[in-house]
């Protein structure tokens, strides 16, 4: 199987579903002649004209209003931003009319839209572009929350994304552009809605998405070497969320450690230890413990930021916290 | 495809029908309103209906219309069914959006009415987009959008006009400019008094009309109509009307921010009346005739009611409907 980027196997879905679906269009700033300000719409421009690769002006509110319109009468619109941290610009066109404008109209007109661009912190960025906004969107009805975490996955759930009748906020990782893995050429699609056990192990359950499940995997094996076991669960999708591998994980291990990178309060991790709490609460051994972004604007310092963020150093820690083990 | 500027009687008669009916409708929702038969916010058009009756008589039924949530007039003149406006404004099953949307948000597919929008602009956007998407569907229709003057204002407004003036789309922007958003006159909101002015600096077509007159908003619209249509380009037209009711239900007609005098200054410029002198005095209609058309819409307007009051509430099943497309998934774990 090839061995290609994350950013690569994004370009993918995008070419390859723009060539299935001519109702397809990919719609933001600097996507075109720039070929994409992280370069995940290269070549597109040139292989399906400015007709269907459309650079806009610094309008957010605007052009994601456009596109929820569009996809009103039967398109099928990806609107790129160029960092989510823009998109609290467009955030009453989201909330306001992708959201609820299936419910509101009495199911008249779905909105199959996809919303998509990095998220997250990358090197040095300072406190407005270096945000993680996930909770934001998964605390909507009406909307979907998708992040994958490996190049097979962004590609399959962009296409997924894409197909979908629904609007999707797909979170990619800032840092994860560059990162390889293998992706098959062609088609296939991973679903919204399903997680993945991307390590299994006995003795704790960790949680973690987008570049978080990375974090996680270096932990994992720096605990191995001690001989703890990690099962480390992606739900790829934050809402829909596959609540029952999360749930059959932490009966087996008794424990469960939620690596996320945004803010603590409020946050998805909020949200799963209330899951856990309440379906498999008999079972647990220790409460949930999290791991988040420091609760605080991002720093721009390095060594600030690097106390801001989740490292493995600090999973570890939390694993054997909740294995009594500090 | 473009229609002719000159009318027959018999459209002349449709023109004053359908503003009568709007008029005899937004009536009777104050009375359904007092008896709390309509819930919510409830804005009426009452004084405006030269603006949505003129400017859609220029449409094709395949057009499409955006407006804010002063909307029922705007849903019944593009062809939604009154008695199912009157039951969405009870909340009940029958209405357009199934008792979820209410008197803000009017919503009829089969009509081309894409919603009556209760953020004060926020529409504007959309219908650009759907303008965006019958150009790329290379399709001939034409999207009108109308909005209340303290709308030009939000930022979504101007980021619209430049996309639209940009990529040439047929999209017409129609400002009903009644002189006050909520209770802010327009010369305590806005630098300029003058909103067709804000379409030079998007090099945008636009024109001022009079409001309150039906046939010279039908010939600005009729325009603004052929050139998206044949040129795909935009045109912003401020409407100059005014609401004889206040801002909402819970807003009197006259007190803090406007006079008495004022609004009875106002209101003999009724679009209603001085449409229907217009015609009686060319001979098109007479009192008698006058008479048997409030008599028809009287009709129509007491079957909305009738039919709205007899219509069941959603059922309970309903409540996790249509949030998405498909059946509600796992996330139904936190339902009771």
């Amino acid at each position: 199987m090839p061995l290609i980027t994350y950013r690569d196997a994004l370009n993918q879905a995008l070419r390859e579903e723009m060539q299935r679906d001519p109702k397809v269009f990919l719609l933001g700033e600097e996507v075109g002649v720039y070929q994409g300000a992280y370069k995940v719409s290269r070549g597109l421009l040139q292989e399906f004209g400015d007709r269907r690769v459309i650079d806009t002006p610094i309008t957010e509110e605007g052009f994601t209003g456009v596109g929820i319109g569009a996809a009103m009468v039967g398109l099928r619109p990806v609107i790129e931003m160029m960092t989510w941290n823009f998109s609290m610009l467009a955030m009453d066109q989201i909330i306001n009319s992708a959201a609820k404008m299936l419910y509101m109209s009495g199911g008249q007109f779905r909105i199959p839209i996809v919303l998509r661009g990095p998220g997250g912190a990358a090197h040095q960025l300072a406190a407005q572009h270096s945000q993680s906004l996930e909770s934001w969107y998964a605390h909507v009805p009406g909307l979907k929350v998708v992040a994958p975490s490996t190049p097979y996955d962004a590609k399959g759930l962009l296409k997924a994304a894409i197909r979908d009748d629904d609007p999707v906020i797909f979170f990619e990782g800032e840092t994860l552009y560059g990162s390889k893995g293998e992706v098959p050429d062609g088609d296939y699609v991973v679903p919204i809605g399903v997680a993945d056990v991307k390590r299994e192990g006995t003795d704790v359950t960790i949680v973690a998405w987008s570049k978080m499940v990375s974090v996680a995997l270096k932990a994992a094996d720096t605990l191995a070497a001690e001989g703890i076991s990690c099962e480390i669960i992606d739900p790829r999708t934050l809402r829909p969320l596959d609540q029952a591998p999360i749930i059959a994980s932490v009966q087996k291990t008794n424990r469960c450690v939620v690596v996320e990178e945004g803010w603590e309060y409020s946050g998805i991790g909020a949200q799963l230890a209330c899951l856990i709490h309440r379906d498999a609460f008999g079972d647990l051994d220790a409460p949930v413990t999290r791991v988040t972004g420091a609760d605080v604007p991002m720093p721009y310092a390095k060594n600030l930021e690097h106390l801001a963020t989740p490292s493995p150093a600090r999973v570890v820690e939390a694993v054997k916290h909740v294995l009594y083990m500090d | 495809m473009d229609r002719p500027a000159t009318l027959s009687k018999d459209a002349h008669v449709e023109l004053l029908r359908k503003m009568l009916l709007g008029r005899r409708f937004e009536e009777r929702c104050a009375e359904m309103y007092a008896l709390q038969k309509i819930g919510g916010f409830c804005h009426l058009a009452i004084g405006q209906e030269a603006v949505s009756v003129g400017a859609m008589s220029t449409l094709e039924p395949d057009d499409y219309i955006f407006c804010s949530y002063r909307d029922h007039v705007h849903a019944i003149v593009k062809g939604s069914d009154p008695g199912r406006v009157m039951a969405e404004l009870f909340g009940r099953d029958t209405g357009l959006s199934h008792g979820k949307g209410g008197s803000m948000h009017l919503f009829d597919a089969d009509h081309g009415m894409l919603g009556g929008h209760a953020i004060v602009g926020a529409h504007i956007p959309l219908a650009t987009g759907v303008a965006f998407a019958a150009k790329y569907e290379s399709r001939p229709q034409v999207v009108l959008c109308f909005f209340g003057e303290a709308a030009v204002n939000i930022g979504a407004f101007h980021e619209s006009l430049n996309m639209a003036a940009l990529w040439k789309l047929p999209c017409i922007y129609i400002v009903e400019n009644n002189r006050y958003g909520m209770g802010t006159s327009i010369e305590r909101a806005s630098a300029i008094y003058d909103v067709a002015q804000r379409a030079c600096a998007y090099d945008m077509a636009s024109e001022t009309v009079d409001g309150m007159d039906v046939l010279a908003v039908r010939e600005s619209v009729s325009r603004a109509v052929t050139l998206a249509r044949r040129e795909s380009k935009p045109t912003l037209i401020e409407a100059r009307c005014y609401r004889f009711m206040g801002h909402s239900m819970s807003d009197p007609v006259h007190g803090h921010y406007r006079t008495k005098e004022e609004v009875e200054e106002q209101k003999l410029k009724d679009p209603v009346r001085r449409y229907f002198q217009q015609l009686s005095s060319q001979g098109i209609i007479d009192q008698a005739g006058l008479e048997q058309l409030n008599a028809e819409v009287r009709t129509i307007v007491d079957t909305a009611v009738e039919f709205a009051d007899a219509s069941p509430e959603p059922p309970a099943s309903a409540l996790y409907e249509d949030v998405y497309s498909e059946p509600y998934g796992p996330y139904t774990r936190s339902q009771p």
